[in-house]
């Protein structure tokens, strides 16, 4: 099949069919002042050879370091089948088909995805994926404003212990479309969002809690109160949750007497690298009966003339093409290629495997915290249960330290303080299960000599 | 050729409107609308206690080739969605005048004498205008 599309016969072809001169008219309609004239700040072409040269470099600025961030990206062990399966010609592209029915084979995947997305989060459906997880609570909080129909206020509360790029891309994406995001607080002492701090909105019309999983400090809230929480107020509960913790923790279908209504979350962790921050991709689920207001595509089986079983695009109303202007989102495609690592990564772990994952991760996590809080001038900065991260405290200021780390080939964590001064100096770190006992005792010594040397000068 | 129920009137938007006696509407598609959809699969129909303006998209209607608003010919309270289209939105193609209906409204002041609501004859042109 050949995929150019158009010549420049076939173009004219059409043009003059419709009666047209030339495309630029049938963009008249849209004034001259809002049309942009060139792309500034485009750097000029580069060929296959000068592209390959400068990724490269690219690369090898990030060096290897020995790496404890965390912060919503994880360094998991990826099974090198995974991307030698996920880059085989018949999965590598990065998109949906456009004639998705005359490629069963990547919407089967795609089903197979959903699948699994929707067992692990103990949610009822999944779309196709989302662009991240950022993104994904976003179209979650358009999503709650469209399904509770009996809130009008179009008010979701998000916890502060969300993600700080979650949130700025929530009111990036959502605030022009009415939506208001108004902030809880946490408790200072255990890192976590009180059910006391939803009191003051008891009386309110609420649209929808936002409730992370682990939180952004790796604290594990109260889910169930919360949920319960919002369901007795007529709230619905956008869950976002880290794909690898589920596999130990409630997911979220379960949490409260009722579960969450919508479940989201950054899909990397699931055979997906590091690689600069990007592209990941975000994951979906919803119930049953909100599916009609999910975004995104999805796919479903059933059976052809011949009663042969097959896949399809199903639920299409709710989108662009068909429903314009009032689709559920302008979203229209998935993350292909990662979606084909993340069901690879899944298929070849198991349950088992990410549950070990998951414990491994957890433990080495808390042998990291339990260790670095032996130096002088480093304590833990909320008491209760943690995932795979935690927030240390520090006797003098984050950035100074992790720039000395870095100088030995150590990535030592988040500095904290810009998105949350009141902290004083705090650093959030992360141990996965790629991190050795070795590893542990070097950060710890290079973290204990870099202090000693700072508290000498 | 389409049943056109002579006592209702209609819009040319292929919505049908019957007055109840208590002085509320009721509102639905006509059976014209309901074949050129085809089989419906899902009907969503507004909240009562909602107010809506003359021309408001207020319930939607999705076949399985194609979703389409339906709209309020004149503005005023909705006091009932028909609660049974959820479970079974094929009601709304088995009888689209009946026990289809979409919504109840308590009309604003006025407003049904200013909505130039059509007489079945003339909605028979316009559904003749249209090739249908």
């Amino acid at each position: 099949m050949a995929f150019i599309p158009h010549t420049p016969a076939d173009v004219a072809a059409m043009l003059a069919t419709i009666g047209a001169r030339s495309i630029d008219e049938l963009f008249e309609e849209i004034p001259p002042t809002l049309r942009v004239k060139s792309l500034a700040g485009v750097p000029p072409e580069l060929n296959e050879m000068e592209i390959g040269r400068l990724m490269s470099e690219r690369a090898a600025l990030d060096g290897t370091p020995l790496s404890f961030l965390g912060a919503g990206a994880y360094e998991h062990h990826i099974p090198a089948a995974v991307w030698a399966i996920t880059t085989r010609g018949e999965f590598y592209s990065a998109y949906t088909p456009y004639q998705a029915e005359a490629s069963q084979g990547t919407l089967q995947m795609i089903y197979e995805f959903q699948t699994m997305i929707a067992r692990l989060t103990g949610m009822q459906v999944a779309n196709a994926s989302m662009y991240d997880g950022a993104s994904a609570t976003a179209e979650a909080a358009l999503m709650a404003v469209r399904a509770n129909r009996k809130s009008k206020s179009a008010r979701i509360l998000v916890p502060t212990t969300l993600h700080p790029h979650y949130r700025a891309v929530a009111v990036a994406m959502a605030s022009n479309q009415g939506l208001r995001f108004e902030e809880l607080p946490y408790c200072t002492a255990e890192g976590i969002t009180p059910a006391a701090s939803l009191e003051k909105y008891a009386a309110d019309d609420v649209t929808a809690l936002v409730i992370q999983q682990p939180n952004f400090f790796g604290r594990l809230e109260d889910v169930d109160a919360l949920t319960d929480w919002a369901h007795a107020r007529g709230a619905h509960v956008i869950a976002v949750v880290n794909p690898t913790s589920l596999a130990l923790l409630k997911p979220p279908g379960e949490w409260g007497e009722h579960g969450a209504d919508i479940a989201v979350g950054e899909g990397q962790p699931l055979g997906v690298p590091l690689s600069s921050g990007g592209p990941y991709f975000g994951f979906m689920t919803t119930r049953m009966e909100h599916v009609r207001q999910m975004p995104g595509r999805i796919v479903g089986r059933t059976l052809d003339a011949a009663g042969r079983e097959g896949f399809t695009l199903t639920l299409q109303a709710r989108e662009q093409h068909i429903r314009r202007a009032k689709a559920t989102s302008n979203i229209c495609t998935n993350q292909g290629l990662l979606v084909t690592a993340a069901t690879i990564y899944m298929s070849l772990m198991g349950a088992e495997g990410l549950k070990r994952t998951a414990a491994a991760s957890h433990a080495r996590s808390r042998e990291l915290a339990a260790a670095l809080t032996r130096l002088p001038g480093v304590r833990s900065a909320f008491t209760g249960p943690h995932f795979h991260e935690s927030v240390l405290l520090l006797d003098r200021p984050v950035a100074p330290v992790l720039g000395a780390l870095a100088a030995r080939g150590i990535l030592g964590g988040l500095d904290l303080a810009p998105y949350y001064p009141e902290l004083g100096p705090a650093l959030l770190v992360c141990a996965t299960e790629t991190k050795s006992s070795a590893d542990l005792e070097r950060y710890r010594a290079s973290l204990g000599e870099v202090m000693q040397t700072a508290r000498a000068a | 050729m389409s049943n056109v129920p002579a006592e209702l009137r209609y819009t040319r938007s292929h919505e049908w409107v019957r007055t109840l006696t208590d002085g509320t509407v009721e509102i639905g598609i006509t059976d014209h609308a309901q074949h050129a959809l085809g089989d419906l699969v899902f009907v969503e129909v507004p909240e009562a206690g909602r107010t809506v303006a003359s021309g408001e998209a207020c319930a939607v209607v999705e076949s399985v080739k194609a979703a389409s608003d339906v709209y309020a010919p004149f503005g005023g309270e909705v006091t009932a969605g028909n609660p049974k289209l959820a479970d079974a939105p094929e009601t709304v193609n088995s009888d689209p005048y009946g026990e289809g209906w979409l919504m109840r409204l308590k009309p604003a002041a006025g407003a049904i004498a200013a909505a130039g609501l059509l007489s079945a004859a003339d909605y028979t042109k316009v559904q003749d205008a249209e090739g249908g």
